[in-house]
């Protein structure tokens, strides 16, 4: 008895690896069809320009407030441990490069995921089952064309342009905190934020950052939402896993890309 | 090899399974041209499945589904989106675009697959919605209007590019008697007035019948049994006699397999 369970047991382990790969694979036709497939750019800018409205403009909000607690929290704790060492002035450095090489890209993806990627997921798997986009495709109109592909881009030009947003409103509010409450001299705030700050090494790494999350983000949650079985919970386990796996892909990803750009090696 | 011209849609030799379930073995049906096909069986039977394999979303293991000449599992996908502006279908559901208004979800084949003026597409809009009654609603969204309106607005929307086949899923169900009656009636008149190639998929025994000039019954991954509606009626075929008469027990049993009935109660014991 013992022995068939372990057998079972390894039959499930195998049949969930394989489940991955399936996974995996679909995953990556999807992404081929939805990025090379037939179908004009000019035709889908309409669509594009509506999906950058709620997908772009419409996480605004979330992401300026976020930004703004962020900075000033950065700008607050940085301060209260270089004042002991007497490098207060270093305060507007050390908020710049925190955000614009790590939480600004990291923060923004995981928000994004959250905000948008569930909402795209929850939104393509109400089409699927409601057999709009069976009817799409009777119409004789590729669905990975005319939904997919315009979220797709909509997430990807959006996301960076975001991740800027995040940083800049956060060095902002590191300045509020800093300067006018803390009392750091704001020459001292700016002007050794711009002598450190680099920017290849800083702005153009962080800026690659978004780019590689938005790409990741935005295909997780378009292919959940295609991929998901269509029904309301099948919905609800395809939302709940695309913020779970871009979540986890982008902070695993950060990791990658960090050894890389700042690895000393 | 090529279809025969009476036949507008004919499936050859189809194997489909779905993981170990075979739904068709090595099933033949074909569907004569301007006419009304139903396809009636038992729920779960694969009647939407067919209809699926039909308009080539599913693809069959093994057998051609030839539609106007053409062999749909051979064709590439580009190709079968191009063939796919032959079908009109409609849903279950209606699969109204939950974003555009009655208008817009009429309009919409119009705009992505002509080039005609917004003047001539609101004619042949308000023409399409004359057809099923609606013109009035629309400025409708979806969310306003009832089953039978939705699916009414889907035949509309379905009928836009004047497609020379079209297939219908399950039309009757959850529709009251009126809804029905006004579906029943725009089917044939349609696709006599249209000439089109119509094929019912539905489990609705009267009003199948009502409309069809030739049925097709479905089962157990086979056809059982085909001819016309009062042929159908008084068939030997105790299947095919349960079916059409709704006899509760038969030859599709009313009880699911389940252990000896006797065993089971004492078994608790």
């Amino acid at each position: 008895m013992a022995r068939q369970s372990l057998l079972d047991r390894i039959a499930l382990l195998g049949r969930s690896g394989l489940n991955i790969v399936q996974a995996m694979g679909r995953s990556l036709i999807f992404l081929w069809h939805v990025l090379i497939g037939r179908g004009g750019a000019g035709a889908g800018m309409h669509l594009l320009i509506k999906q950058l409205y709620s997908v772009g403009v419409l996480s605004l909000a979330i992401i300026i407030v976020s930004g703004l607690f962020i900075g000033m929290v950065l700008a607050l704790q940085g301060y209260s441990i270089l004042v002991d060492f007497g490098s207060e002035q270093a305060v507007g450095q050390m908020v710049a490069l925190t955000l614009l090489r790590e939480l600004g890209p990291v923060v923004t993806a995981l928000l994004f995921a959250g905000r948008a990627g569930s909402a795209l997921t929850a939104e393509i798997g109400n089409m699927k089952s409601t057999e709009q986009l069976s009817s799409l495709e009777m119409i004789g109109v590729d669905p990975l064309k005319y939904i997919i592909a315009p979220r797709l881009w909509a997430g990807f030009i959006s996301m960076p342009l975001l991740a800027a947003i995040f940083s800049v409103v956060g060095i902002w509010g590191g300045a509020m905190v800093a300067v006018d409450w803390l009392g750091v001299y704001e020459g001292s705030y700016w002007g050794n934020m711009t002598n450190s700050v680099d920017f290849y090494d800083d702005v153009l790494n962080g800026v690659i950052k978004s780019v590689v999350f938005a790409f990741v983000v935005t295909w997780v949650a378009v292919f959940q939402g295609y991929d998901c079985e269509p029904t309301s919970e099948g919905i609800s386990r395809a939302t709940t896993r695309t913020v779970v796996y871009a979540s986890l892909a982008v902070l695993g990803l950060d990791f990658i890309l960090t050894a890389l750009m700042f690895g000393d090696f | 090899m090529s279809v025969d011209d009476a036949f507008a849609v004919a499936l050859k030799g189809v194997t489909f399974q779905r993981g170990s379930r075979k739904i068709f073995d090595n099933v033949s049906i074909s569907f004569p041209r301007g006419k009304v096909t139903g396809v009636m069986g038992p729920s779960g039977c694969g009647k939407t499945t067919l209809l699926r394999l039909m308009a080539a979303q599913l693809k069959p293991e093994k057998g051609e589904v030839w539609v106007n000449g053409q062999n749909l599992p051979t064709l590439s996908r580009s190709d079968l989106f191009d063939m796919r502006k032959q079908f009109g279908v409609l849903f279950q559901s209606g699969a109204l675009f939950t974003d555009l208004n009655v208008f817009e979800n009429v309009a919409f084949p119009l705009r992505v697959h002509t080039e005609l003026p917004d003047e001539m597409i609101r004619d042949i809009v308000l023409m399409k919605l004359q057809a099923v009654g609606l013109r009035g609603a629309i400025d409708l969204m979806p969310d306003e209007l009832s089953g039978g309106m939705k699916r009414r607005v889907a035949l509309a929307r379905a009928i836009a590019l004047d497609p020379e086949i079209l297939l219908y899923d399950e039309p009757f169900v959850g529709q009251d008697p009126i809804a029905k009656g006004v579906l029943v009636r725009l089917i044939r008149l349609l696709n006599d007035a249209l000439g089109i190639t119509s094929v019912v998929v539905s489990h609705d025994l009267a009003e199948t019948a009502s409309i069809s000039d030739y049925l097709y019954v479905v089962g157990d991954g086979q056809v059982l049994g085909q001819g016309s509606p009062d042929e159908l009626m008084n068939s030997d075929n105790p299947r095919i006699r349960q079916f059409m008469q709704g006899i509760p027990d038969g030859p599709v049993p009313f009880h699911f397999d389940a252990p000896d009935y006797r065993d089971d109660l004492l078994g608790g014991r």
